[in-house]
């Protein structure tokens, strides 16, 4: 990691946000017991959370999980009903948002329109009495390639620009943590990509500690080193995005990140490193390092992309095996996405790489495999539709943006 | 394909949803399409005439002692623009009780408005109507409750008292419109400002102050004019001795009007176009630039 | 420009405020103290001077007592309540007449007017800046006796037509309900005007175009979209004409004639000459109370409570 100038410790400290050194390891975010309530309806619930400093955190989950309430208790916005914010030692939970060397880069960018880019830029310095702040601001602008567009508004710049922008603006301050809500959500497609990556290059860069807020579990999975799954108000899972992806320990995860087939069975023995799962009638196989509970009622999973569409001849003969009848195909350009019902009407989701072999047509029988390390269990009492297609929640009258 | 004939469309035309008329329109059909355009312009035609009649009546110079016949074409008004006594007097009185009367209003004015925009606290209902209330009273009644209270405390008409309604009547006003200012602000703005290391103080100075100043800057110019050219409120708490410009005028009407008030009457047109002008200007050139 | 409502919780957009109001509670009473006192004694407290001075019984050389003298409510009423009636009637007359005029120029101005708009909006606030005493004087001008405006009038027989429905007299428009009428519609015409237009530019243009792809014609889509949506600017505006209208006594005065004394004049005159305290007073009052009451039947049934 090279160093960059906005690495460099400054000498000179103004007493407000207490910053005991960004580059110590003692600068861990924790999260401790942190809860957030309002009235009846607990957003936070018992939060206990500890991110690496310099390390690039994603918090992700649908809308009203509370990872924004989070993130805004985190910067000071919000106040914790119960529970503690710590960053390395220090106990910021009380503390003013100004008093805390925690910056925000704000879901609709919040950029001062009275004043001109490096002015908004070089906020953040002034108010903490730095001098050559405005070479600082232009470093940062330089950080996000526009330094061209110093003396602009924000009114005239793209929405695109307004998001690096208030990445400087934020960065600049070289918090203890980087805390972004949402920053990539109304861009266009292309965009956001390109931005995911320029993200992670800037973060690798200042090594400053990011924590990423997002509904969007590709964009999270793209860029962090560790994701929290948040729903209603708790972690599901935390783990790095390839963990979360292949081995989910919760019907939400699963579901949630990326596809899940989930299909019902029983545990009816063990062979070895696998456990025997009896799917209607099926005998199909599991490592029992990838299975939740070793008896009992499971559902039993595997991701859409690790399933084989085979012709009869290629069957083989160790892996779970399933027939059913196509009865969906979409093509996406890069794979195509079968539909595949089963013979006791349930359908399962098959991802094939486009890779030139003829596309099936519904209305055709085929026979599924996949080998059995791919494959993963769960417990049957979590809802099998968790974190599944959540539906956007109608937009009560006056609400939040 | 049917011809359509002065059909109406009372959205902006967009070049598809208009087919062009296969004839031109006959005198009746034009009238009916341009309707409401028409009756605009008549309504403008109404509104402005009273101006350019002051505007051309201020370079007449009649032979009596009113100003309502055109007598002949003369610069004498505008080359002695006070050659008519009292009214310079009654002029500079007006400005002084103006600015004065805008300053108090203002401050007093944008200090309420953040309270109701910024903060929850009891008795804001209350609060709201005793704003609302002058807004709704006629001014005879405020002018003459405002003289009862004068007369029943003893304190001497004059300027002060003159003084003391007008920031009265204007405070209400001031308070709509800046809090109209404030409501239309983000809040999220001042949230980064906190967040940014900007204490409740530097956030107030340095981010809300100036987002509100356009409406707090509107407020004090609807101030000044309602202050410079109120005449009922004012007329009932005033003495002899204490001439405004629009009481000076009311006594005209009686004694005799001098040319010289339409020059005053064309001067301030001017300068309200100019003001009005430039201030749209000004904020539509700020909406350009801002987020 | 703003993202989707993802991930905050109800009641979190208020974050910022919970945050002022708890910083602290006695900020906001702080700084409404001085306006509000200031209301307080100068409005507030004068009214029940004026509730208190119609009841009371006196005159300036023996000075006053309260004395609850009703009497002086029914003597009032009884001298003046042909002023009082003409004076709504007359204020009804303007707002109407202010709506008829002002609806389509605020509506030429919101849909038809491009790139002129901002041209048109100074045309219409511009005037009002100037002292509109100087401008009713004006309408002296122009309506003057044997003046051009008067000779067309006689040469189109509109004169007659007026004189019929009882508006003017003499063969005159001058000192004449007619003028009054006329000068106090507009004077309020930019009161009325304004609203409407803030009402009316803030109709989705889409809204109309929907209507248009839903089978209605453009009169249909007006009559059931933007009137409907323009009705807090039609309220606002009416309310902003009415009241004061009711209570002038500019134009009757200047343009007007004796036949023509509205209840303004008449408080003017019983409080500045007459000194007659109790009964300007009362006067005062039921106008006021008239007003109020007026405007509360009328809000209620326009469905609008948010003026303020």
């Amino acid at each position: 990691m090279t160093e960059h100038p906005l690495m460099i410790q400054q000498k000179d400290r103004s007493d407000r946000p207490d910053d005991s050194g960004p580059a110590t390891a003692d600068s861990d975010l924790r999260l401790v017991g942190l809860t957030k309530s309002f009235g009846s309806f607990t957003a936070v619930d018992d939060l206990d959370l500890t991110i690496p400093q310099g390390s690039f955190f994603a918090l992700l989950g649908p809308s009203g999980c509370g990872k924004t309430t989070t993130l805004r208790m985190v910067a000071g916005l919000e106040r914790p009903t119960a529970g503690q914010v710590l960053i390395g030692q220090q106990d910021i939970t009380l503390t003013k948002p100004y008093q805390r060397p925690v910056n925000t880069v704000f879901q609709s960018y919040a950029l001062f329109p009275h004043l001109s880019v490096v002015e908004n830029v070089e906020f953040g310095l002034r108010r903490r009495g730095r001098k050559n702040t405005r070479t600082s601001a232009m470093e940062a602008l330089e950080l996000v390639q526009l330094p061209q567009l110093a003396n602009r508004r924000p009114g005239q710049l793209s929405g695109g620009q307004q998001q690096r922008i208030a990445l400087a603006r934020a960065i600049v301050n070289r918090p203890s943590v980087l805390l972004l809500d949402e920053p990539l959500g109304a861009l266009d497609l292309k965009l956001r990509r390109q931005m995911q990556i320029e993200l992670k290059r800037i973060q690798l860069e200042v090594g400053l500690t990011f924590v990423h807020v997002t509904h969007d579990q590709e964009e999270a999975m793209t860029m962090a080193d560790t994701i929290a799954v948040m729903n209603a108000g708790v972690i599901e899972q935390l783990g790095d995005p390839a963990e979360l992806y292949e081995r989910p320990r919760t019907t939400f995860v699963a579901n949630f990140l990326g596809q899940s087939n989930l299909l019902p069975g029983t545990v009816t023995g063990s062979d070895g490193d696998h456990v025997v799962v009896d799917v209607r009638g099926r005998s199909m196989r599991v490592l029992r390092s990838r299975c939740a509970s070793q008896d009992g009622a499971v559902w039993f999973g595997v991701r859409p992309e690790k399933l084989r569409i085979v012709s009869e001849a290629a069957a083989v003969a160790s892996g779970n095996e399933l027939s059913g009848t196509v009865t969906d195909a979409s093509f996406t350009g890069v794979s195509t996405q079968y539909l595949v019902r089963l013979p006791w009407d349930q359908e399962i989701t098959v991802v094939q790489q486009n890779d030139g072999t003829a596309p099936l047509r519904p209305g055709q029988e085929v026979t599924v495999q996949w080998a059995p390390e791919h494959g993963f269990a769960l417990d049957a009492d979590q809802d099998a539709h968790a974190g599944e297609d959540l539906e956007d929640e109608p937009v009560p009258a006056g609400a939040a943006s | 394909m049917a011809v359509q004939s002065g059909v109406e469309k009372p959205t902006r035309s967009t070049p598809r949803s208009r087919p062009a008329p296969l004839r031109r329109r006959t005198p009746v059909e034009w009238v009916r399409h341009n309707i409401i355009a028409l009756i605009a312009a008549a309504a403008f035609a109404y509104m402005l005439l009273p101006n350019i009649i002051v505007i051309i009546f201020s370079f007449n110079k009649p032979n009596g002692r009113f100003n309502y016949q055109w007598t002949r074409f003369s610069f004498d008004a505008w080359t002695h623009p006070c050659g008519a006594s009292g009214m310079c007097s009654s002029l500079s009185l007006s400005l002084k009780i103006g600015v004065m009367a805008t300053i108090g209003a203002t401050i007093l004015g944008t200090l309420v408005a953040f309270a109701l925009a910024r903060h929850r606290f009891r008795g804001r209902a209350a609060t709201n109507l005793l704003i609302f209330l002058p807004m709704a009273t006629p001014e005879v009644v405020m002018g003459s409750s405002l003289l009862t209270l004068f007369v029943g405390m003893g304190m001497p008409l004059g300027q002060w008292t003159i003084l003391i309604a007008h920031i009265m009547f204007c405070l209400s006003f001031v308070v709509v419109t800046v809090k109209a200012r404030i409501a239309s602000l983000d809040p999220r703005l001042e949230q980064a400002a906190a967040d940014l290391y900007a204490n409740e103080v530097q956030t107030f100075l340095k981010v809300t102050l100036p987002l509100v100043a356009p409406g707090i800057a509107a407020a004090a110019m609807l101030s000044f004019a309602l202050s410079f050219d109120d005449f009922i409120i004012t007329n009932f708490n005033a003495s002899s001795s204490s001439v405004t410009f629009p009481m000076y005028i009311w006594g005209a009407a009686t004694r005799g009007t001098p040319v010289q008030i339409n020059v005053i009457g064309t001067v301030m047109f001017l300068v309200a176009l100019i003001a009005v002008g430039g201030g749209q200007l000004v904020s539509s050139r700020r909406r350009r630039s801002a987020v | 420009m703003s993202a989707m409502a993802h991930g905050v919780a109800p009641g979190s957009q208020t974050g910022a405020r919970t945050t002022a109001s708890q910083r602290s509670s006695k900020t906001p009473y702080l700084l409404l103290l001085p306006g509000m006192l200031w209301l307080g004694v100068f409005f507030a407290i004068p009214m029940v001077f004026l509730a208190s001075t119609s009841l009371q019984t006196g005159s300036l050389e023996q000075g006053y007592a309260l004395t609850w003298h009703v009497q002086t409510y029914v003597d009032a009423l009884q001298a003046y309540w042909p002023q009082f009636t003409r004076s709504i009637g007359y204020a009804a007359s303007a707002t109407v007449l202010g709506v008829l005029i002002g609806y389509p120029l605020a509506y030429a101005i919101a849909f038809k007017a491009g790139r002129f708009k901002n041209i048109l909006l100074v045309l219409v606030i511009a005037p009002f800046f100037t002292s509109f005493l100087i401008r009713t004087l004006a309408w002296q001008t122009i309506l003057t006796n044997n003046g051009p405006v008067v000779k067309f009038f006689q040469a189109t027989h509109l004169i007659d037509v007026m004189q019929s429905l009882g508006l003017t007299s003499n063969d005159q428009l001058m000192a004449s309900k007619f003028a009054v009428i006329c000068g106090l519609t507009y004077n309020f015409l930019p009161f009325m005007t304004l609203p409407l237009y803030a009402s009316l530019e803030r109709v989705d243009q889409r809204l109309l175009e929907a209507a248009g792809d839903l089978y209605s014609s453009p009169f249909t889509a007006f009559r059931k979209i933007t009137l409907p949506l323009s009705m807090p600017g039609l309220v606002a505006g009416t309310l902003l004409t009415f009241i004061p209208a009711c209570g002038d006594y500019i134009n009757s005065k200047l343009l007007g004639s004796t036949n023509t004394t509205m209840i303004g004049q008449v408080i003017d005159g019983q409080f500045l000459r007459v000194l007659d305290y109790p009964t300007a007073a009362a006067l005062s009052f039921v106008l006021m109370i008239t007003i109020v009451v007026l405007v509360a039947v009328y809000v209620r049934r326009a469905g609008t409570e948010e003026l303020v």
